[in-house]
């Protein structure tokens, strides 16, 4: 059952891929793109990474879709179609996705105890973070006590990235003061 | 959009809904998939869903554009002041240990501020961004 759960998932996400390099119309596009993240969170519930699932859908398929959708409002909604078939950005993504494919041989399989995911400091998390913390969810627990310091370091970056858009957009054109729309 | 009753009474009844899901994530957190991150852009979506329905201009009579600036601000405030705050008490940096008489219930207060933090700012940066996309070339 698994299986076939991945494989409809997958061949789903190959197809949404396929999919959005046909479509010329970017509204079309902004879906297919929500499209895909939302398989992308149905396979990481089905990788039992529900955390990561529930963030890929509320931040990739739902806000990013409409602050996506929100840009198309103001630049349009029709690609320019290419004037001639392009050969060398096709050249490099197969060999790209060649060498990716002949990395795959060498990736431990999937769950094994003795990957070295699981081997350095996992286990510690697992057996002694509800002990030591008083959290039954490890991912919390990593998250904002052992890692506090990465989750400060992401805050950061999306208020970083918050103000970068901030001051290119916010300068309105030329209304001055009254512009307070941020 | 004043023409349109089935969206406006729809939305009435989802934006209740999904700020008690967003809270409901936040609070919930410790012990359930979610925190702070997702349950900022949930919150986020249901003023999304607000402007989508009654306009931008509407929205922001209930979020004045500064209250999305001021709190991703705030929300970083939060979770750096909480690391300084171990530091006055003795501890290390965002070591919540200290907060409390067993270093159970400190990591709970720790970890209860700091999610507080990531859900003001990730609220703030998110609809800040998304008043900045919306409200850009339309006069005021």
């Amino acid at each position: 059952m698994g299986t076939v759960i991945d494989v409809t998932l997958l061949a789903l996400l190959g197809l949404t891929g396929i999919a959005l390099l046909r479509v010329y119309n970017l509204v079309t596009a902004a879906m297919l793109v929500a499209i895909y993240s939302l398989l992308c969170a149905s396979l990481f519930t089905t990788l039992d990474a529900v955390d990561v699932a529930f963030t890929e859908a509320a931040v990739g398929a739902g806000v990013s879709t409409v602050l996506l959708l929100a840009a198309l409002a103001l630049v349009g909604r029709e690609e320019k179609r290419p004037r001639k078939r392009q050969t060398l950005p096709l050249i490099m993504v197969v060999v790209t996705g060649a060498a990716l494919v002949y990395g795959i041989a060498d990736i431990p399989p999937f769950g094994a105890p003795d990957n070295p995911a699981q081997q350095h400091v996992a286990p510690v998390y697992l057996q002694e973070s509800e002990a030591a913390t008083g959290v039954p969810n490890v991912v919390t627990s990593v998250l904002t006590s052992y890692r506090g310091y990465d989750t400060l370091g992401e805050v950061t970056v999306i208020f970083t990235a918050a103000v970068g858009v901030l001051l290119l957009l916010a300068t309105g054109r030329g209304r001055g003061r009254d512009s307070d729309d941020g | 959009m004043d023409d349109r009753p089935i969206l406006r009474v729809g939305a009435k009844i989802m934006m209740p809904t999904i700020l008690l899901f967003g809270l409901y994530v936040q609070f919930h957190g410790e012990y359930g998939p979610g925190g702070g991150f997702q349950a900022g852009v949930i919150v986020t979506s249901a003023f999304i869903l607000h402007t989508l329905i009654y306009g931008l201009d509407s929205t922001r009579r209930v979020i004045p554009p500064f209250v999305p600036r001021a709190a991703a601000v705030l929300g970083v405030l939060i979770f750096a002041g909480t690391g300084l705050a171990a530091l006055l008490a003795g501890g290390r940096f965002l070591d919540y240990d200290v907060f409390a008489g067993s270093p159970q219930k400190g990591q709970h207060w720790g970890i209860f501020t700091v999610e507080l933090g990531v859900f003001v700012a990730v609220f703030g940066v998110m609809l800040g961004v998304f008043y900045a996309f919306v409200g850009r070339g339309r006069p005021q």
